[in-house]
């Protein structure tokens, strides 16, 4: 969405709109063309800045989505595709970083923190609940205060 | 002379901010009323002149004076007048500019409407205003000037980039920045709260609007982003989370919990310490993002030219500010005892329930963002964080938000009961589970994507609905409806705003899920299906425009053999900064967008076209603004314009 600061600047990387896959590229079989799709669009372009290889342009992804339709057609599974591409490319190029490793901290990062958060939320509440539990008499005074009122 | 004459103006304000941050600052220290009152007139003043600074440098835009290089860099003579003034905020001098100015001008409202406030918290709240003030401005004069000169200037300018020549975009940014600076308004109020010692239902209710404002902001300013994106670049995505994307979208997720939670502090008075954590975060978000953008430690597809004295000039005024105000933060929280009591199921619990999905979701957010340079850093490891990520990582935070709001939105305060409380909600829940299996059975071999986004959406919506229906208590329904229209304004934008929601979550699940593309040359004169309609490539011309030169072609859409639009989708060229644009062809409908991208000629002849139905598309910004109108809904509620002092000393006249 906001391609906000887009505004601001762009000075590099003319991130131009023209076109992305091109028609001659598409596979014939439409089941086929999805996988690739599929598989594209987990591909980033290495030499563009955030964009993958569906969305590309650049020469560069153009061979690379070839690459992907070849191996489809060669009968590689998606994955062996994939590795295929990262062999000679290097992770940089996986939109979707692998869960191993370090990147287990960035996959449980988000669930660690909300189990911690989710414990943190419940404790307090908790307290919250406890300290709700005992409801206070009123005091001799408020008493007499509260009979005057109901007497008006 | 008139630049000069901004340029001093901009010097001035940067001693002006001095002022306005160590005097009051001083004077609510000794309780002296006179260093006070310094605060309002300073707050004024530097708004005064950061404005005159500002309109200089748009003077210099409109006039094409090439002897600033900002101009030269960024505009052109045969640019039209409102990318000519758009131009000003198109760069990264022009845009810090702007930003000081936002910032100036939320701290001179603190003095206008900040009347009701104790005069030591209003006169710290300035203070502080003051002090971001002054690292901008600083920041600005010290590293980027925008009236730099050039001694011999050019006779025209280098134009700005063609993307950004775009209504859309003209305004984008004073949006998105009136919300990322509004921000720093909540956090000049915590910081005050702070120092002050105090949190009360007072301060939660004066913080509230601040920060409504600048959500109201920051999603109008995200959805023009993401609508631009939309329609300018040429394949129908809107949200391609980039780190400058993310950047905009975790002060959101922050702003919109600490909403939530500042309703906690003004109602019930718990949650003190956690609002006031998120309201330093928020803000703390919007410098991140300006650090993303501007650093260029992290590449995106819209980064600044990047520079590295910047970068670590940004990550001072960061680490000043966040690191003061956690700080204090450590010192004073525990002084903030929470008065109201709840139970598990309650409304508070709900809307903690809330605050703590949208802060962790923005964490994940946060750390997708800066995982590649974390991982760069510690691992030694290069690679990148996108879509799949994210998809994968934020989704069930959205699904989960979606499913608790309208439960939690009917919970009573203090103490609920989760049967009783989802009854009348339960004609919701089965319409929306109904609908969605038929949308399931209907949709063989697809994701599971569209009904999971029908069923959430039309249990948000219609949970909204009941939500306002039960506001209005019980007896006949004409009671109810004559009721109805007297709803306090607060309780017609919360449900507007939650009903925003729920058809945002449904468009973007719709659009991801039944999005229709069709890729190929077509010659001219020829036609070919999509989905239900037959486009024809009627005939393709080379245009002039204004500042570009454009093909042009003409597209027929029937249904049926009968008319449905033509369309015009261009390929345009800008000569002087030699780029090549997209114009994609909308046809705009309540049900769906057709939209049509005209490519590349083709050796054999024809063209390469690209077109989409893109269902729904309408639904997604449509939402947006709804969400928006929601909380301008909210904002003029009655009891934000009567003072908050008020209402306490009117209940303390006796009742006869």
């Amino acid at each position: 969405m906001t391609r906000f600061l887009l505004v601001l600047m762009m000075v590099l990387a003319p991130l131009s709109p023209a076109f992305a896959v091109q028609p001659g590229e598409v596979l014939a079989d439409p089941g086929l063309e999805a996988r690739a799709r599929a598989i594209s669009r987990d591909l980033r372009c290495p030499v563009c800045q955030g964009e993958s290889i569906d969305d590309s342009n650049a020469p560069i992804s153009r061979d690379l989505r070839l690459v992907v339709r070849e191996r489809i057609m060669a009968g590689d599974t998606d994955a062996q595709v994939i590795d295929f591409v990262v062999s000679r490319y290097g992770e940089f190029v996986l939109f979707n970083p692998k869960p191993e490793g370090a990147n287990l901290i960035l996959w449980l990062a988000g669930p660690g923190v909300l189990l911690l958060g989710g414990l943190g939320a419940f404790l307090y509440i908790r307290r919250r609940g406890q300290a709700a539990a005992p409801v206070e008499a009123l005091t001799a005074d408020e008493q007499a205060r509260l009979r005057e009122l109901m007497k008006k | 002379m008139i630049v000069e004459f901004g340029h001093f103006a901009l010097v001035l304000a940067l001693a002006v901010a001095v002022v306005q941050m160590l005097v009051p600052m001083w004077g609510a220290y000794r309780r002296n009323a006179a260093l006070m009152a310094v605060a309002e007139p300073a707050a004024m003043i530097q708004f005064v002149l950061v404005a005159a600074s500002f309109a200089a440098l748009t003077y210099a835009f409109v006039t094409s004076d090439f002897s600033l290089v900002l101009v030269v860099q960024n505009s052109h003579t045969l640019k039209p007048m409102l990318y000519k003034i758009s131009g000003v905020w198109g760069n990264h001098e022009g845009s810090l500019l702007l930003w000081a100015l936002i910032l100036a001008l939320f701290g001179a409202c603190a003095a206008w409407f900040g009347g009701n406030l104790p005069p030591t918290l209003k006169a710290r709240v300035i203070a502080v205003q003051g002090s971001i003030g002054v690292a901008f401005l600083a920041f600005m004069l010290f590293t980027s000037n925008p009236f730099l000169r050039l001694a011999v200037p050019p006779l025209d300018g280098q134009d700005l980039n063609p993307l950004l020549q775009d209504p859309g975009l003209a305004f984008h940014p004073p949006f998105l920045y009136l919300g990322y600076v509004g921000l720093s308004m909540a956090f000049s109020f915590a910081v005050a709260a702070l120092i002050e010692g105090r949190v009360d239902a007072a301060w939660g209710r004066w913080v509230r609007p601040w920060t409504l404002a600048a959500w109201i902001f920051l999603t109008i300013g995200i959805a023009l982003g993401s609508w631009w994106a939309y329609y300018e670049l040429g394949w129908g995505g809107f949200w391609f989370w980039d780190p400058v994307e993310n950047a905009s979208f975790m002060p959101w997720l922050l702003a919109a919990a600490l909403l939530h939670s500042a309703i906690v502090v003004e109602k019930r008075e718990s949650l003190k310490a956690w609002t006031i954590l998120l309201a330093i975060m928020a803000f703390g978000f919007s410098l991140i993002g300006t650090f993303i953008v501007r650093s260029g430690v992290i590449t995106s597809v819209h980064s600044f030219a990047n520079d590295p004295e910047r970068g670590v000039f940004i990550l001072m005024i960061l680490g000043v500010f966040m690191g003061g105000a956690l700080t204090l933060f450590a010192f004073r929280a525990g002084s903030m005892e929470a008065k109201g009591l709840f139970a598990m199921v309650s409304r508070e619990s709900a809307l903690v329930a809330n605050n703590l999905l949208l802060s962790v979701a923005a964490f994940v957010v946060f750390i997708g963002t800066i995982w590649p340079l974390l991982a760069e850093l510690f691992f030694d490891r290069k690679l990148s964080v996108g879509e799949p990520f994210f998809n994968a990582a934020f989704s069930p935070f959205a699904v989960g938000l979606a499913v608790i709001l309208p439960i939690g939105a009917m919970m009573p305060w203090k103490r609920g009961e989760l049967v009783r409380g989802m009854r009348p909600l339960i004609p919701a829940m089965l319409l929306a589970f109904s609908v969605g299996a038929l949308v399931w059975a209907m949709q063989t071999g697809r994701t599971a994507l569209g009904p999971v986004g029908v069923a959430l959406g039309i249990w948000v919506v219609l949970g909204a609905a009941i939500d306002l229906w039960s506001r209005t208590g019980r007896g006949p329904v004409a009671g109810r409806i004559a009721r109805l229209a007297r709803l306090p304004r607060a309780d017609w934008g919360k449900v507007t705003a939650h009903a925003g929601m729920g058809i945002t979550v449904f468009a973007v699940c719709a659009m991801l899920a039944w999005k229709t593309e069709d890729i190929r040359i077509v010659q001219e004169g020829a036609s070919f299906p999509l989905g239900p309609y037959e486009v024809t490539l009627a005939s393709v011309e080379e245009v002039q425009g204004p500042n570009y030169l454009s093909t042009q072609a003409t597209m027929v859409v029937r249904r049926n053999g009968a008319l449905v639009a033509t369309l015009t989708p261009e390929k345009r060229f800008y000569p002087v900064q030699a780029m090549p644009t997209t114009e994609a062809a909308i046809d705009y409908g309540f049900l769906r967008d057709i939209y049509l991208v005209i490519g590349d000629p083709q050796a054999n002849g024809g063209y390469a076209v690209r077109s989409y139905i893109e269902p729904f598309a309408n639904w997604l910004w449509g939402g947006c603004l709804i969400m928006a109108f929601g909380g301008f809904l909210s904002l003029t509620d009655r009891r934000y314009r009567v003072a908050a002092g008020a209402s306490r000393r009117t209940a303390a006249v006796p009742a006869e």
